[in-house]
């Protein structure tokens, strides 16, 4: 895209429809609040069959992720997507979403440039932010005693 | 009650993101990636496990719980066996997830075609 010089930008500024904050604000809400409560039924589950809280921690979030992949396959999730919002990708089945649809969509690239790549375009610096600064946390919680 | 601090929780995490989303000029990955990044911070902090404790799933569910499991993780294993498990603590406690999520994502791959 060729930048815009001021005047056009202004022009592009004022055409734009505002965001709807508060109604995006309130979809987020309800859609991100409705995937947590059917996280919570997995959570209360696996508490049930005894698991202590970290392991039911990592089941529930791993059975979420295969029903957001489940769901991404199905299309149905692109539509909870396009009404969600971040209510939509912040919980983890959204980071399901975000490895199904590219994996789908670049099947007609290969199976190793298309699906084994392109699975990662948002899943990838997701996870490398998050060893990155974990490992800093952690660096620093040694740093300070507070570990070890 | 639990499923109601569940919805609140996760809800107003999502709102959160969604202002951040809204309010400034970055893309959603861009917001996953720093709550992902916050939520390992807030762990370090010691306020995401308080978190967890009133919201549950409202917690867990959402991405910043999962650079929570991460650091969780490096603590667990740096007690266990020191400074090696700054470097394999984390990806440990996430292993579940992230095999599920290139595993399920890869069938999927093979089973379904895109829409529209």
């Amino acid at each position: 895209m060729v930048p815009a010089d001021r005047e056009t930008q202004d022009l592009i500024r004022r055409r734009t429809p505002p965001r709807p904050i508060l109604l995006n604000t309130v979809r987020a809400f309800l859609v991100g609040g409705a995937i947590c409560t059917i996280g919570q039924f997995f959570l209360g589950f696996f508490r049930g069959r005894g698991l202590p809280l970290t392991e039911a921690s990592a089941v529930t979030a791993a059975t979420m992720i295969f029903l957001g992949a489940v769901l991404t396959g199905l299309g149905v999730y692109d539509r909870i997507g396009r009404r969600g919002g971040m209510g939509a990708f912040l919980p983890i089945t959204g980071f399901a979403n975000a490895i199904v649809a590219p994996a789908m969509e670049f099947k007609r690239e290969g199976f190793v440039l298309g699906v084994g790549a392109r699975m990662f375009t948002v899943a990838g610096p997701v996870i490398v932010y998050a060893v990155l600064v974990s490992v800093l946390v952690g660096a620093f919680l040694w740093l300070l005693g507070a570990i070890g | 009650m639990e499923f109601l601090l569940a919805f609140v929780v996760g809800g107003l995490l999502c709102v959160a993101a969604q202002l951040v989303l809204d309010l400034s000029r970055i893309t959603p990955a861009h917001v996953m990636v720093l709550f992902v990044s916050l939520g390992a911070v807030a762990s370090g902090l010691g306020l995401y496990d308080p978190l967890i404790r009133v919201g549950g799933a409202g917690a867990i569910v959402p991405l910043p719980a999962f650079g929570h499991a991460l650091v969780q993780g490096i603590i667990r294993e740096f007690g266990k066996v020191g400074p090696t498990g700054l470097l394999t603590g984390g990806l440990t406690a996430v292993a579940l997830g992230l095999t599920v999520a290139v595993v399920s994502g890869l069938l999927m791959a093979v089973l379904f075609n895109p829409r529209g």
